[in-house]
């Protein structure tokens, strides 16, 4: 485990040393003040519920920004070379990646505390839903990063693998969203497949099992799928 | 320390190495010769564990690169062709990292460190961004970044390329230290590099095996059969005719006029010296012989010779087609 380290430590100076990260955060927060401020208007209701519900498609085309040059760039300017003639294990150098693009995602969802702090302040919330919501948005994150470290090693293009990232969970989004009122005999699936459904219920104050383990089990199955796909120069 | 045997690697539609098999020992500095996209890079990357093998088995430090890959990087220093680094760290940075990644204990790292910066000659740029350093200073990063373990195994892909006169020198000074410490499986194209710091070499062509053994020895082999450069003055067909016909001369090959003055240079067999069958040669057709001149063998000229075969078979058949006096 102790290539997990190094490379989760040497992806945070690189994290920190390009504008990406910078302009990520930035975006992120803009439109998350931006909502939290109209609907806090709007509503004047001391809850976070909606603005938060609202975070997830932005992060569906953010989280792919983060991760679209984790892999792509290793291997288009070749540094993918010394980085596996190291004595690291190829998982150790995907789970690093993916510990040091998430650990950049909660970084940038801390900030947001604030408007907790502030609701408190003004109001008395419901700390239920928002705790929830903390919880579902931490491991909403981790899907999410590890589809889009999954998109960079498919390619050694940063443009094309933000590209298909973005693409793969807007897709997801939309594929629980649209079906959600229907009672095709396929909802039930697309809905299970979908983000939009799981992330729904941590909204409302709700921590699934199901929505849990879809969480977790997507995010490994993309991970594991990433490790083989950098193992695959050995086979190719 | 290094053993390859039977190896060939196959990309989609090309051969790139094709069963060669050679022994790096300890202690040993072994040059990797052969021209560009010969399978010098491929069959180092194959040890190094980066790609596998097609057929065959390569063992380094006796641990197989297949199935003891882990094994086999905690023991070797590698600088690929074309140094990739991270351009947006720092040099003291980056190599702080490499140290980390191999498992350079903890309390070891500082002092590696200094060691490999001052040894590499980066000391000077060591708090600057890799991205802003020239080709050979990140050359030079690429270095200490292999050294940084202190390897028992060095595997150097062209560690000269890109450099200046003076750079060369540096890092053949640094390659020939660290062969009396290390064992070293250097590539290059440069020869006068292998005669300077190999103890051997072996040269591939279109993956295949073509030489192996000391710079000396191949030099030998082919010092029997030299080469002779002759300055003339006569009809230029009629001498080379006759120098064709002179036993033991197995080519003759005319250079550039120089207005009446002829240049040519013949081939010889082995241990045959032809100078004074030349001479007499010359008298009893009444010619003039201005220089004669016997050229030394370079490690160049086996080189060529090795590497181009079919080439200058070929050019001979053209030319004496067009009846341009080769023999």
């Amino acid at each position: 485990m102790g290539g997990t380290t190094t490379i989760f430590k040497r992806e945070m100076i690189g994290f920190f040393f390009s504008p990406v990260a910078y302009i990520v955060i930035a975006l992120f927060l803009i439109f998350c003040g931006y909502f939290f401020a109209t609907l806090l208007a709007l509503t004047q209701q001391a809850t976070l519920a909606y603005s938060l519900a609202n975070t997830q498609f932005i992060l569906s085309i953010l989280a792919p920004v983060i991760t679209m040059k984790l892999l792509s760039e290793e291997v288009r300017s070749g540094t993918i070379e010394m980085l596996v003639t190291a004595p690291v294990t190829d998982f150790e150098v995907v789970f690093g990646k993916f510990l040091a693009a998430w650990f950049l995602y909660l970084v940038m969802l801390a900030p947001t505390l604030l408007y907790v702090v502030f609701l408190k302040w003004v109001g008395d919330p419901d700390m239920g839903p928002i705790i929830s919501s903390y919880i579902g948005l931490a491991l909403m994150g981790a899907m999410f990063i590890s589809i889009g470290l999954l998109m960079s090693s498919l390619t050694k293009s940063q443009v094309v693998a933000g590209v298909l990232g973005i693409v793969t969970l807007v897709l997801l989004f939309f594929i629980g969203y649209a079906v959600s009122d229907t009672e095709v005999w396929y909802a039930a699936a697309f809905q299970y497949i979908g983000t939009y459904g799981h992330w729904e219920s941590f909204t409302k104050g709700l921590v699934t099992t199901s929505d849990v383990v879809y969480y977790i089990s997507m995010t490994s199955l993309c991970l594991f799928i990433t490790v083989r796909i950098v193992e695959s120069r050995k086979w190719r | 320390m290094i053993k390859v045997e039977n190896l060939s690697k196959r990309y989609a539609d090309m051969l790139a190495v094709d069963d060669i098999s050679f022994e790096v020992h300890e202690g040993e500095v072994l040059g990797f010769l052969g021209p560009n996209g010969a399978g010098k890079s491929t069959t180092m990357r194959v040890l190094t564990c980066f790609i596998p093998a097609t057929l065959g088995f390569a063992w380094v430090a006796g641990y197989d690169v297949f199935t003891d890959s882990l094994k086999v990087r905690e023991q070797i220093g590698y600088l690929p062709e074309n140094v990739p680094l991270y351009l947006d760290m720092r040099v003291n940075e980056y190599l702080m990292f490499r140290a980390e990644l191999k498992k350079v204990p903890r309390k070891d790292r500082k002092s590696r460190l200094g060691e490999c910066i001052e040894r590499c000659g980066v000391k000077e740029v060591q708090n600057q961004m890799v991205g802003t350093l020239s080709k050979g200073y990140r050359q030079r990063v690429g270095l200490a970044d292999a050294l940084i373990n202190d390897p028992k195994i060095l595997i150097l892909d062209e560690p000269t390329i890109g450099l200046d006169p003076n750079q060369i020198r540096q890092v053949r000074q640094l390659i020939k230290e660290l062969g009396e410490k290390h064992t070293i499986l250097l590539s290059t194209h440069i020869l006068p590099e292998v005669e300077m710091v190999c103890g051997r070499v072996i040269i591939i062509d279109k993956g295949k095996l073509v030489a192996n053994d000391t710079p000396a020895n191949l030099l030998t082999q082919l010092e029997g059969g030299s080469v002779l450069k002759l300055q003339a003055k006569g009809p230029e067909k009629r001498i080379a005719q006759a120098l064709k016909g002179l036993a033991g001369v197995t080519s003759v090959l005319e250079e550039a006029h120089d207005g009446a003055v002829k240049h040519f240079m013949i081939e010889t067999g082995k241990d045959r010296d032809i100078r004074e069958d030349i001479f007499r040669t010359f008298v009893k057709n009444e010619w003039v012989l201005l220089e004669m001149q016997k050229v030394p063998v370079t490690l160049e000229d086996i080189f060529h010779q090795l590497t181009t075969k079919e080439e200058v078979v070929a050019v001979e058949e053209e030319s004496e087609k067009s009846g341009v006096g080769i023999g």
